[in-house]
């Protein structure tokens, strides 16, 4: 009896430690040349979980683009102001079904989360902020083609359906001060969601998306040209490289063939995506996200009174490519970027 | 060859598994036995195949010779001799001479009338080899996820697997198997210096006896394994580091695809804290 107790106990225990192990299988892909064991390897499950949570919502009818633009109709239109009445009133009503709550109260109900009475009024801090992320979309989609491809971003990609995206980071501050032989532990060896739980730094994303500290720690040569990075340092980028791979659901053979992980020519083409993609971080945290840091309010802020950042986690949601590639911006060219100047608009048919 | 005087115990007929008295002759000092014909005919045909796929690849440089399981492509099929029919061929090979040698050692112990020590212990060798090239590349259904034959490039198929899983020194068995590596060299390490003092004795003095290296242990660590003990421990770190070496692998992929360190994700999520 006591035997079977202790066996069920130690059954159970074992099943416990497996827990979240995969179910129904593997799935693995090749990324270079065969015994290389480079490959990416996908539970199935958890692939399902994700590819069931990224469908894209409805598209909207598309929207005529001739008559006159939203910039001459309306007041204080900033950034839209090259789209027809019907484009920009198609692009309002996606936002709100895109990024406000749909439990918000009725103060802050649909187009009441940014406008107040006056839809012109700069006054709630939201459309200032809606403002900036409009410019951003059309900067993606236009400049960093290089990362984005022609599948694009909109607002969906990385907030679906919450008015703050989930996957944001702020400067983590860490446990504080240490004293004795941990006083100066680099950041290190506390359990972080950044680094994956790792004992690798913990915040990656001040010193590379934010900052632009060098990523590259290896030398070019052997000997030859005195490579001054030290180990410390390569930690850092070890920590960023996690957060990728665990954005992205792929682990460092999706990019590169780990016995030379700097040269170019054994990585994997992905690699030059993940590249632009660590500029392209770096330039929308800089150009649109620190501006606005005066715009928020306090409670929006993170703990060191920085602003929400972005990182990869944030559009990726841990996919390799968000919403596995589908594309909803392909259906709002509203979003695409600025309208080439229009040739003089011909002349409207005669309705008898 | 001479026979060494105590030699003559070992020649004695009979305690084999397959081919009965056919195979059961000796070369030299060496016993045959069917298993080791079938030892000989494997190594053979795979040292063959090895010599023919580095002739038919690019290079003779020995660190450089690569001979690589077939793409992921193939599955669990057979593949063309050049696009990793080869591989197939030499763990085929492999897998027949290793286990071959295994029950070679078989015989010879039933016809010495001892224990299978030393074949229990050369089975999770081959243990370890063969999930690593055949169980866990079927669990995960293709040879391309086994190594491939080289020096530098089976270091290179380390590598990245490790980085398949972002940080493989994470992974809980591997911890286990490289504490009992480290455990089995450090053991043989002081057993090794133990009998090379006691029977190198210093000019004028005896070689030293058991119960000399019984002392010496006992006043360093205050305990003696003794002389039985030592093998008896050193058969089962070696017997543990090789089983769970192959336990770190085989669980790598087929019951786990993300980085190791999320493994830990059970101890942050305990009711005690969370």
């Amino acid at each position: 009896m006591i035997r079977a107790t202790r066996l069920l106990v130690v059954l159970a225990l074992s099943s416990a430690l497996l827990a979240g192990c995969s179910k129904s299988g593997v799935e693995s892909v090749q990324n270079g040349y065969r015994g290389t064991g480079m490959a990416t390897l996908y539970d199935k499950d958890r692939v399902a979980a994700q590819y069931a949570a990224s469908q894209l919502p409805a598209v909207s009818p598309a929207a005529p683009g001739e008559g006159p633009t939203a910039g001459q109709i309306y007041q204080n239109v900033k950034v839209l102001d090259d789209l027809s009445a019907a484009e920009f009133a198609r692009v309002m009503l996606s936002i709100t079904e895109w990024v406000v709550p749909k439990d918000a109260p009725p103060e802050q109900a649909a187009c009441n989360y940014c406008h107040s009475a006056n839809l012109a009024d700069d006054s709630k801090y939201q459309k200032v902020v809606a403002r900036k992320m409009l410019q951003m979309t059309r900067d993606i989609n236009s400049k960093w083609q290089t990362h984005v491809a022609s599948t694009g971003v909109t607002c969906y990609t990385c907030h679906r359906g919450n008015a703050v995206p989930a996957y944001a980071w702020f400067k983590d501050p860490g446990p504080g001060h240490q004293s004795g032989i941990i006083a100066t532990r680099a950041g290190q060896n506390t359990p972080s969601l950044a680094a994956g739980l790792t004992s690798l730094p913990y915040d990656p994303f001040t010193p590379f998306l934010l900052n632009d500290e060098p990523i590259r720690v290896e030398g070019k040569s052997i000997g030859g040209d005195a490579n001054r990075s030290s180990i410390k340092q390569a930690e850092w980028t070890y920590s960023l490289m996690v957060h990728m791979s665990e954005s992205l659901g792929v682990n460092c053979a999706y990019c590169h063939n780990t016995r030379a992980w700097s040269d170019w020519s054994q990585s994997t083409p992905q690699r030059v995506t993940a590249w632009h993609g660590i500029r392209m971080a770096r330039e929308l945290n800089n150009q649109y996200m620190v501006p606005l840091t005066e715009t928020f309010p306090a409670n929006r802020l993170g703990v060191t009174g920085d602003v929400a950042k972005v990182n990869c986690s944030t559009c990726h949601q841990g996919v390799y490519k968000p919403m596995f590639g589908a594309s909803l911006a392909k259906d709002y060219p509203e979003l695409r970027g600025r309208k080439a100047t229009p040739a003089a608009t011909p002349p409207v048919a005669a309705v008898p | 060859m001479s026979l060494l005087s105590f030699e003559r115990k070992y020649r004695i007929r009979g305690g084999t598994l397959l081919g009965g008295d056919l195979f059961d002759f000796w070369v030299g000092p060496f016993y045959v036995g069917f298993f080791g014909v079938t030892t000989a005919l494997f190594s053979m045909v795979g040292i063959a195949m090895i010599l023919y796929g580095a002739a038919i690849g690019p290079t003779w440089n020995l660190w450089q010779i690569n001979i690589a399981p077939p793409d992921l492509s193939y599955g669990l099929q057979l593949a063309p001799l050049r696009q990793g029919g080869l591989w197939q061929v030499i763990t085929f090979c492999a897998v027949g001479a290793f286990s071959s040698w295994a029950l070679r050692e078989v015989e010879i112990c039933r016809k010495l009338g001892m224990g299978y020590h030393v074949p229990i212990a050369f089975s999770t060798a081959i243990l370890a080899y063969v999930t690593l090239e055949v169980i866990r590349p079927v669990l995960m259904g293709g040879w391309g996820h086994a190594f491939p034959y080289g020096i530098f490039s089976h270091l290179d198929w380390v590598s990245n697997v490790g980085y398949q899983y972002l940080h493989f020194h994470y992974n809980p068995a591997h911890i286990i198997a490289v504490c009992f590596f480290f455990t089995t060299v450090l053991s043989l390490a002081l057993h090794g210096s133990l009998v090379l003092a006691a029977i190198n004795p210093k000019k004028g003095q005896v070689v030293k006896g058991a119960e000399h290296e019984n002392t010496f242990f006992r006043d360093f660590i205050g305990y003696s394994v003794g002389t039985l003990g030592i093998h008896r421990l050193g058969f089962l770190l070696a017997v543990n580091a090789g089983v769970w070496s192959a336990i770190c692998i085989v669980i790598s992929g087929p019951l786990w695809t993300r980085s190791w360190a999320d493994w830990y994700g059970w101890w942050l999520n305990m009711p005690v804290w969370n």
